[in-house]
């Protein structure tokens, strides 16, 4: 097997060279799946529906940042840059999050008239959360030793995630009237870009030869048949098919909403270039 | 039981004898036992406004939460603020049980935030405007707030006192937290000791006015004598704005940082730290919602409200059918 040490700064750890591509195309999907997800629910600090949802959405927000430094940090790892700047300083056409975890809580800005609407939100990360958990099932099985044992690390804490917007999802969805409307219309937008979460893009086929993820069309059914209950539950029909409505965030494309992202979760970090903080 | 038939009988300036007997000698009121009006009322306005403190306190810090500058900083800050809203829902129940005979609950406190009828710490009616500001809230409104808060961990009142320990606790963290931004701040570049530099600048009159008026001519009104009368708090205002400097201001010089009084020296005689009184006229008005902040975080505070009515509604349906 062939090294190619010189290529890499401070002694970094390796995969197989030629599967690295792919390796390092996956662990940005995941990180910055993540770190777009978390960021958005902290948006969300301060206006949720009641206190105690507030302090609940808060805690997972922070897993989810957590989680996202964990992969950031098997980049640095690998010789991709320090975690911190591979998380606040990569432009927007470079960002492998699908474009459904960056689209905004609803109109309006975190601090001022922010109009968040919480349906999209519940759904949002109710399916997300979902996909995560089937893909951290098979991250489990990982080839890279260093990502199986982060996903089993993440595991333990996804539970807690996945009832917590369970239990919204049903319960707002079987309520009467207004939140059953509001909740069925944001089940419709979530899906329309939810094939964006679900694929694993163009090196989707390398990250399978590499033994580093299951197929997509594996995940893709699992995720589905995770859901399928929770619909049942509910009493509505499958909102299939699955789309890239936005545009397809593991090639590059995104949304308006991330750049906005971007600037306002990079405002400090590029202030003073270089500094420590 | 007897004795309990005993105490029915007597008149109200007996119980309210017994009652001062008690807290003198130490014991600790809980929610159930019988309390003077005034004591109630003084304990009602003070926690619910403690709660609500804490509540729009999660604000100024908020702001800064989706920009912190680092991965370890985000999740930091974001601990942080999550504990806030922790201890205002902490805060909330302690009050909701003092309220409960008056008929009264958690949403008429939140009701009565947003309509102004119930007022909010000074200090979070202060603008934030950049990331020093948010190391600094950490550090010095933090640490302030556990001078006042283990002014009172011995209060009278047993479910409040036990409240202030866990919510004492948090903060000794929460102050940990935000030295260190200080303090990689102050060890910075040049833009970033001038930021700091200019957070304390904005923050040294709110942080003297923290602790509240000297005395009720100052403002014309002051609760610290009935608080201490009750045994809730021991020591005045004045006390805790001494010791809040005998702890902070030698810090701040260590840190090459200049306090925005030039009168500001211990005077060894006295004993005790001489400083410029800040302008307790304008505290009046930031404590009215006339500060530079109050009426836009009161909106933002409202828009969330309104925006999220058809969950409350919807919540309450789920229960009722349940």
């Amino acid at each position: 097997m062939e090294r190619r040490d010189s290529a890499m700064s401070e002694k970094p750890i390796h995969f197989h060279p030629d599967g690295q591509e792919a390796l390092v195309e996956l662990l940005f999907q995941l990180a910055d799946d993540d770190f777009l997800l978390a960021y958005r629910g902290s948006e969300w600090l301060g206006l949720a529906p009641h206190i105690e949802e507030d302090i609940a959405f808060s805690s997972i927000s922070q897993d989810t940042m957590g989680h996202a430094t964990m992969y950031y940090q098997l980049l640095e790892d690998l010789g991709c840059g320090s975690a911190d700047e591979l998380a606040h300083a990569r432009p927007a056409s470079a960002r492998r999050n699908a474009v459904l975890l960056e689209r905004a809580n609803g109109p309006g800005h975190y601090l001022r008239e922010p109009r968040y609407d919480w349906a999209f939100t519940v759904v949002r990360q109710y399916f997300y959360t979902q996909a995560k958990r089937v893909r951290l099932e098979s991250l489990t099985k990982s080839s890279y030793a260093p990502l199986a044992e982060v996903a089993a690390k993440i595991q333990v804490e996804l539970h807690y995630h996945l009832l917590h917007w369970h239990t919204w999802f049903v319960q707002l969805t079987n309520a009467p009237l207004e939140a059953r409307t509001r909740m069925t219309k944001a089940i419709q937008d979530v899906a329309a870009d939810f094939a964006g979460v679900l694929t694993l893009g163009a090196k989707g086929t390398e990250m399978v030869r590499w033994g580093l993820i299951d197929e997509e069309k594996v995940l893709t059914e699992n995720t589905i048949a995770a859901l399928a209950p929770a619909f049942a539950e509910v009493g509505l029909d499958w909102p299939m098919p699955f789309g890239m409505k936005h545009g397809n965030g593991r090639n590059g494309e995104h949304t308006p909403d991330l750049d906005e992202a971007l600037a306002t979760l990079s405002e400090v970090y590029r202030a003073v270039p270089h500094a420590i903080w | 039981m007897a004795a309990m038939m005993t105490f029915t009988r007597l008149s109200d300036e007996e119980k309210y004898e017994r009652f001062m007997q008690r807290i003198e000698a130490g014991e600790k009121i809980e929610a159930d036992d019988w309390m003077p009006d005034e004591y109630r009322v003084t304990l009602i306005k003070l926690i619910a406004m403690h709660a609500v403190s804490e509540i729009m306190g999660a604000l100024p810090e908020k702001e800064w939460v989706p920009k912190a500058p680092s991965l370890r900083r985000k999740l930091g800050i974001m601990a942080k603020v999550q504990d806030e809203m922790g201890h205002g829902q902490l805060l909330l129940r302690v009050a909701e049980d003092l309220m409960a005979p008056l008929g009264k609950t958690r949403e008429d406190i939140i009701e009565d935030l947003l309509n102004e009828r119930l007022k909010f710490h000074n200090v979070f009616h202060m603008p934030a405007p950049t990331w020093a500001d948010a190391g600094l809230i950490g550090w010095l409104v933090d640490g302030a707030a556990i001078m006042t808060q283990t002014n009172m961990l011995d209060a009278s009142y047993g479910p409040y006192a036990r409240a202030l320990k866990r919510i004492c606790a948090e903060e000794v963290f929460h102050a940990q937290h935000g030295e260190s931004i200080i303090l990689a701040l102050a060890e910075g570049t040049k833009e970033q000791k001038e930021m700091l530099q200019e957070a304390l600048n904005r923050w040294w009159e709110a942080l003297l006015m923290f602790f509240g008026p000297p005395t009720a001519d100052t403002t014309g009104t002051s609760k610290q004598d009935i608080t201490i009368k009750y045994r809730i708090r021991t020591k005045t205002n004045e006390q805790l704005r001494q010791d809040f400097f005998t702890k902070y201001v030698p810090r701040i010089w260590a840190l090459g940082l200049k306090i925005p009084d030039e009168t500001m020296h211990f005077d060894k005689e006295k004993g005790q730290w001489i400083y410029r009184q800040p302008d307790w006229e304008r505290f009046k008005e930031i404590i009215r919602n006339n500060g530079p902040k109050s009426q836009e975080r009161l909106e933002l505070r409202r828009t969330a409200y309104k925006q999220n009515a058809w969950v409350r509604e919807a919540l309450s349906a789920v229960r009722t059918a349940g």
